[in-house]
Parts: C-alpha cells; sequence; structure tokens
C-alpha cells in the first residue's frame, strides 16, 4: 500500500511542477497578478509531495519491504539500519528521486526568501524552476520509478547494498554533492527569468549571488568528501583519479567558481552582463551533462549507474530542451544588452575577466578530456581512452597560473589600480615566495614542480594577509575593530583563497614526499617505511553484520614509542560474494599512516601495504576551508539586508 | 553581425548534442577489433616469473583469455579479485603486463595473489600494438585452435562474465 502512495503523489507532485512551470508565466504575459501569486503556493505544494514521496521509499527501505524491486536490489535484511536509509540512494532510481528531493528544497527555499524581490520576477524564477522539475520528475517516473513492485513472487530477501557504498562518506556524499549540482539550477532560474524578463541590469546578479556561493560551497563540500571516501575506502591511497564520474561534478565546480567572481562584476559594476548569463547557463549545462554521462552509459567509468539508452535518450531530450531553449533565449536576448561602463587593464575588472578565462579553459579542459573518447569514436576514428597523464599535464599548469592571479585580484582597485603600488606589492611577495619555496625545496630536495606549487602558494598567502592588513591598518580606529567591519563576503573570499593555497600545499607534498611499499609480513614481522616502524602483531577472524572478515593489528612505532594501533580489514560480504578491503588510517595534520591487507600468501603471511602519506589530509583540510568562505559570503548582511529592495 | 555572435553557444551545444545522440545505446564495453577471427600474433615475450622466454608456441591448447593489466591502472585493481575467482575455478588465464616496471608487477602479484598461468611482460606495448589493446584492463578470449574469437575492454566482473564465457568453447 504505501509505495503505491508514494508512486501517486510523486504522478500529483508533476501536475503541481506543470502547473508552477505555466500558470506564474502566463500571470506574467497577461499582467495578471492572481495567477502570479500561484508561484509560491504551487511549489510548497510540489515539494510536500515530494517529500512525502520519499518518505514512503524510506520506510519500504527500513521496514525491509522487499516486495519493490528497487529495495530488494539495494538492500538486504541484515544490513544495518543507518545503512538502509542510505541505500535509498544507492542505485540510480533512488539517487534520482533524492535530486529530485533536494531540488524542491532549493525551490522551497527560493519561494520563501523571494518575498524581497519585485512582483513579477519572483515568480518567473519559480516558474522556470517549475520547468526543471518538470523535467526531473518525468524522467523519475517514466523512465526509473524506484517504487516499482515484484509481486506477486516477493522475494525473500534483498540482493544487499553494493559493500563499496556501505560506509559512512556514502551516507553523507550524495546529499551534499546534489545540494551543490541542483543549487545551480536556482542561478540558471535567475539567469533564465532575466532573459525572460529583459531586466538584465545588475539587480538578478545580486539576487543569484548568495544561491551560487551556497550551492558552490555544498559543491565543494561534496567532492571533498567524495575525494575522502576514495581515498580510504577505494584502498589504494589514491585521493583523485580523473574518472568521468568525478570529473563530471569538478566541471560545474570549475564553472561555478567562474559565475561566482563573475556575479561580482556584474553586480558591482555592471560589465560583463551577457557573459554572466551565460555562464550561469553554462554551469547548469554542465550539472546536467554529469547526470547524462553518469547514467546513460555513453563512457565507461567504475562507478556508473547501470547504463540504459532508454534513460539517455531521455536526459538528452531534457538537455535539449532547457539548455538549448536558455542557449536560444540567449542568443535573441542577450544581443540587445551593452554595457556602458569601461573599465582600465589594471582594474580589478581585469583581474576578474582574466580569473573567468582561465576557469573556463580549465573547465573545458576537463570537457574535453571527459569526452574526447565519445568524440572520438562518434567521428569514427576508433576508440582511445584518456587518462590522468592528459589531466594532470595539461591542467597542472594552467591551475597553478589561475592562482598567481587569484592573489591580485582582492588587491586591486575597481576600474583602475595605481601600477606602482600594486607592483611594489607584488614584487616583495614573489621574492618572499619564491625565496622561502627554494628554501623549503633545497632542504627537503624535492623537484622544480614541487618548488613552482610552493611558490604560489606562499605568494598567495603573503598576498592575502598583506591586503587584508593594508585593510585594517589604515584609518584611526584600531586594528581590531577595523578588521571586524570588513563585511563576511571579505572574509568568505580570504577564506576560500586560502583554502586553494591548503590543498595545493597537500596535494604538492603528497605527491613528492610520500612514501609507499608493499611488504611480505607475517605477525610479530617488522618494517620501517619513512622513519615508522610497523610491528605486524596479530590477525584474526571477525564477524559483522553482513560480511566475515580477517582483521590484522599493526602497532607503528616512531622512536620506540607508540604512534598508533591500526587494525586493516579484508572483509567477505556473504550475499554479493565480494571482497573488500577496508584500510586503516591514523590521520595526522602532517602525516596519515595508512595500512591495508593484501592477499593471504601462504599460512602466515601476508601482502601489507603501507603508505606514509605526507599532508594528505590538507586537500580535504582546503575544502572544508573553501565550502566555509562559499557560506560566509552566502550569509553576508547585504544580500538579507538588500532583500528587502 | 554581432546578433549572430550570440548564437555560438546554441550551435557549439547542438553539435555536442548530436554526438552524444550517436553514442546513445552504443555497448561502450564493444570494441570492434580486427584480430576477431585470426590467429594471435607471433611474439616473443619474457616471462615475470622465471626471465624465460615465451613465444606464441607455448600458448595453452585449449581455450583461453588473455588479459592485459598493469599496477598503473586503478581499474585493474577493482578487477583483480574477480580473476582469482576465476582462476580458482579453473579458467586458464595469461597475463600481459602490459607498459609497467617488472619489481612492481611481480609486488603486486606477491600481495594479492597470481591468477595467471604465465606472466608476459609487454614493457614498451608492442604486443598490445600488435593485439589492438585500447587500455588497461583488456581482455581476449582465444579458443583452443588459437585464434581470437572475442575482445572484451575494461573490468570483468560477475555481471559480464556470462557473456564473455560464452566464447570459451
Amino acid at each position: 500500500m504505501f509505495p503505491e502512495i508514494g508512486q501517486f503523489s510523486l504522478i500529483l507532485s508533476l501536475f503541481f511542477a506543470l502547473s508552477l512551470a505555466s500558470v506564474p508565466l502566463v500571470g506574467y504575459w497577461k499582467g495578471n497578478r492572481l495567477l502570479l501569486e500561484s508561484a509560491r503556493p504551487l511549489t510548497f505544494i510540489m515539494s510536500v509531495l515530494i517529500l512525502v514521496s520519499f518518505i514512503t521509499l524510506s520506510l519500504a527501505f527500513l521496514t525491509d519491504d522487499f516486495s519493490v524491486l528497487y529495495v530488494s536490489q539495494n538492500s538486504n535484511s541484515q544490513l544495518p539500519v543507518w545503512y538502509k536509509f542510505s541505500a535509498l540512494w544507492g542505485g540510480h532510481e533512488g539517487s534520482l528521486l533524492l535530486w529530485v528531493l533536494v531540488l524542491s528544497g532549493w525551490c522551497s527555499a527560493v519561494a520563501l526568501k523571494i518575498r524581497g524581490l519585485p512582483e513579477d520576477i519572483g515568480p518567473v524564477v519559480l516558474s522556470v524552476l517549475g520547468m526543471v522539475c518538470v523535467g526531473f520528475l518525468s524522467f523519475l517516473l517514466f523512465t526509473s520509478s524506484p517504487f516499482a513492485r515484484l509481486l506477486p513472487d516477493v522475494p525473500a530477501d534483498g540482493g544487499d547494498l553494493n559493500p563499496l557504498l556501505q560506509d559512512f562518506g556514502l551516507i553523507v556524499h550524495p546529499p551534499v554533492l546534489y545540494m551543490g549540482y541542483v543549487g545551480f539550477s536556482v542561478a540558471f532560474a535567475f539567469a533564465v527569468a532575466a532573459l525572460i524578463t529583459g531586466n538584465l541590469n545588475a539587480s538578478w546578479a545580486r539576487w543569484a549571488r548568495p544561491w551560487t556561493a551556497a550551492s558552490w560551497a555544498f559543491l565543494t563540500l561534496g567532492i571533498t568528501l567524495g575525494s575522502w571516501w576514495a581515498y580510504y575506502e577505494l584502498g589504494w591511497g589514491g585521493w583523485w583519479f580523473w574518472d568521468p564520474v568525478e570529473n563530471a561534478s569538478f566541471m560545474p565546480w570549475l564553472a561555478g567558481t567562474a559565475l561566482l567572481h563573475s556575479l561580482a562584476v556584474t553586480e558591482k559594476r555592471g560589465v560583463f552582463k551577457s557573459w554572466t548569463v551565460l555562464l550561469a547557463i553554462f554551469t547548469f549545462s554542465l550539472s546536467l551533462l554529469g547526470a547524462f554521462l553518469v547514467r546513460s552509459g555513453v563512457l565507461t567509468s567504475v562507478h556508473s549507474f547501470a547504463a540504459d539508452p532508454t534513460r539517455g535518450m531521455f536526459i538528452l531530450v531534457l538537455l535539449l530542451v532547457l539548455v538549448g531553449g536558455s542557449l536560444l533565449l540567449y542568443a535573441i536576448r542577450a544581443s540587445e544588452v551593452r554595457s556602458k561602463v569601461s573599465f582600465g587593464a589594471t582594474g580589478r575588472e581585469a583581474w576578474l575577466l582574466l580569473n573567468n578565462i582561465v576557469l573556463t579553459v580549465l573547465t573545458l579542459t576537463v570537457l574535453l578530456g571527459t569526452l574526447y573518447p565519445l568524440i572520438f569514436d562518434a567521428l569514427g576514428l576508433g576508440k582511445i581512452s584518456v587518462g590522468a597523464p592528459y589531466f594532470n599535464s595539461v591542467f597542472t599548469p594552467i591551475a597553478l597560473l589561475l592562482m598567481v592571479f587569484m592573489a591580485v585580484g582582492p588587491l586591486s582597485k575597481w576600474h583602475h589600480t595605481p601600477i606602482n603600488v600594486l607592483f611594489k606589492v607584488c614584487s616583495v611577495a614573489a621574492a618572499v615566495a619564491v625565496l622561502s619555496a627554494g628554501w623549503v625545496v633545497y632542504y627537503y630536495e624535492f623537484g622544480f614542480i614541487a618548488w613552482l606549487s610552493l611558490a604560489v602558494a606562499f605568494w598567495v598567502v603573503v598576498l592575502s594577509f598583506s591586503d587584508w592588513f593594508s585593510k585594517v591598518s589604515a584609518g584611526t580606529k584600531g586594528i581590531i575593530p577595523r578588521a571586524r567591519q570588513l563585511p563576511r563576503n571579505y572574509y568568505g573570499m580570504l577564506l576560500a583563497h586560502l583554502g586553494m593555497v591548503v590543498s595545493l600545499v597537500g596535494i604538492v607534498l603528497v605527491s613528492v614526499n610520500s612514501q609507499e611499499s608493499m611488504l611480505r609480513l607475517s605477525p610479530g614481522d617488522r618494517a620501517t617505511v619513512a622513519g615508522y616502524e610497523f610491528q605486524f602483531d596479530s590477525i584474526e577472524q571477525v564477524k559483522g553484520p553482513n560480511y566475515v572478515a580477517s582483521k590484522g593489528q599493526f602497532t607503528a612505532y616512531q622512536a620506540d614509542k607508540t604512534v598508533a594501533v591500526l587494525h586493516p580489514e579484508k572483509r567477505f560480504f556473504t550475499t554479493r560474494q565480494q571482497v573488500m578491503t577496508e584500510a586503516a588510517l591514523d590521520a595526522g595534520f602532517t602525516r596519515d599512516l595508512y595500512v591495508s591487507l593484501g592477499e593471504q600468501l601462504d599460512d602466515s603471511a601476508w601482502g601489507v601495504r603501507i603508505y606514509v602519506k605526507s599532508f594528505v589530509r590538507w586537500i580535504w583540510l582546503g575544502g572544508l576551508l573553501m565550502m566555509a568562505g562559499g557560506l560566509l559570503a552566502a550569509l553576508d548582511k547585504r544580500y538579507q539586508r538588500r532583500a528587502g529592495v | 553581425m554581432r546578433k549572430l555572435l550570440f548564437f555560438i553557444p546554441l550551435v557549439f551545444f547542438l553539435i555536442l548534442g548530436a554526438v552524444f545522440y550517436s553514442q546513445l545505446g552504443k555497448d561502450v564495453q564493444y570494441m570492434p577489433s580486427a584480430l576477431v577471427g585470426k590467429k594471435v600474433p607471433n611474439f616473443t615475450l619474457v616471462s615475470l616469473g622465471d626471465d624465460q622466454l615465451y613465444t606464441h608456441k607455448d600458448l595453452p591448447k585449449t581455450s583461453y583469455l588473455i588479459n592485459f593489466w598493469g599496477t598503473w591502472c586503478p581499474a585493474c585493481h577493482v578487477e583483480h579479485p574477480f580473476l582469482m575467482t576465476l582462476a580458482q575455478s579453473g579458467v586458464p588465464i595469461i597475463g600481459i603486463d602490459y607498459k609497467d616496471q617488472k619489481d612492481s608487477a611481480e609486488q603486486w602479484l606477491e600481495q594479492k595473489g597470481n591468477p595467471y598461468q604465465m606472466v608476459l611482460m609487454d614493457e614498451m606495448g608492442n604486443f598490445g600494438v600488435d593485439m589492438g589493446v585500447t587500455g588497461a584492463p583488456e581482455s581476449f578470449v582465444v579458443d583452443s585452435s588459437g585464434v581470437v574469437v572475442y575482445r572484451h575492454q575494461g573490468v570483468i566482473n560477475a555481471e559480464n562474465w556470462p557473456d564473455i564465457q560464452g566464447y570459451m568453447k
């Protein structure tokens, strides 16, 4: 009975989404206030219906209702209860329902906040969001309903959740990632509403900014979590693989970063207007493209969903309607916009333009690498694969260049910056950066790339700090009162930029200063890796809720003092007949100790992989800082105060 | 003229859409190979275990699997446990250690187990070129008369194994 309620309320929500996509627009063209005002209640009802449907499916999972096909494929009665809940988004259908739920959540948030906007714009924004909802709801209902039943032959038990996904990382990673992905549809809706109403002045940028910053923050956190999860769960200690699915989340992030900066210029200076609109469409399209690549099976990936050309066709049509439609609207409307304000080559506008160009190039680099095999094949040139070497060699130099500019932007003034002032600060910073990086590289014997990257890191830190200091030291008030007066937006930017630096330092050091060894060890043996002595104490058989495991115990010593006791496991999941390696980690601020069990080689000896990973936590710490920066910027008081304008 | 510029994004998008459309429904695992229906090309390669030279004459006389792998390839990590179960169930697998380093390959096999009847080193990837390999992991089914009957690109797992097994006669 319950699954039918879920299905029914999903169908109902589609009708409300259809009304939301059309009624307020009719109201806009007819100038009918009543129709315009229907946008908010329609949004709320649609969201509640989707929530009901989501709760029904959660209940089916929690109560082990294996008559539901999707539940029987992705859950098992032995599964711990928190994984039963998160198993909901372990497959294609459920994750799509989560996607729709998150989308409706964003719609409701916009509906709640929209009162401050001019009466005709808010409903149009909601209406555009309604169109996006129609697309995804019909995709869910027509190709991938999670409520399909297995009646009357109900299986006794389910096929279990993929063991790779039975992990804390998977409970949180998809919802957060979707918050980011889907959040960009808000910026898209604002952009399209601006195109529809012809209201392409700076105000739409101001309204879209906090939403963009918030979704960017979620996407940053989502990607960070994904990378962290891959690091400890996949068992070979890597943190980024340039897999198509990872790229699918990384491209909207890059484009979203560009959008965030270009929105700032459009709001403050009224330039780049049509470019910003295009970026908003572009960012959203990349989110959709990600969904297409992951769910249509056109690319091979280690973690794609089950491929299905019908679904692929549906998303392609969705892409064509939403993206094609908005680009057509853009082509017709944006040409009417002209910026009247000019800016100098040393103004902040110029630096942000540079930021946008570099970020766009980076996005296209990743896009090209991801789609190249597809295009190559479509042209009948055969099959090829593009791997990490391409991305590392092309992406790294451009990203470093971006970070060099990133530090200069905030120092410069709008319109025009006195070149001698800029030159003075920059040359001091460059000297400090080159010398201190040189010292570190000389002392630890790293190579050229490490030197270059660390120099960039120091450069950003020095310039960011000097900018902050020049802002707080000017004037007569003390430093602390002035520091408090700086807007949250500014601190958000500072945090995010420093987060980039922290991640960069992590990436550089983990790649040049880590030690890895694969060893053959028996209980009682010792091995030394990077100054740490690892003793293989024992190994025992343990039983988990839905697996049996060999669990080893390792003690790590440094200078004869115990540093950590580690328990790596080799788990055998009985339902799926699958073996999983659970690496054991001792996380530290400057290093991670990473032990993972390989195969049993004979009666006592095991293949053991021991890594000492330098500064690897910094990669994700940087991600967290960036996220905090994004949230801080989204919560800037200015947006709340002006919400009433 | 300036107006037409604003149509550029739309045009690019439509071209990309056409590419996507042409690729939909294609089996991405399916790799046409000129080799299918032909004998395994001649080779002389060094074996990983005993440093001896082997040629195509040393290949099994029954139906078997040729598996290209490398320690540098993440997907091979995923594939390896399944190859172990295949080996245990008696499927003969010839491993080609593709564009890899000898000591890391040895470490890998020692640590994770060796599913292969024979592992041959293809450090320069020449044999890979002869076989038309596009990446790792990639596998070929060879029948008892030494003719390549099927090619599979990507990870072999429990889902796609029945199809591949169908070619092993």
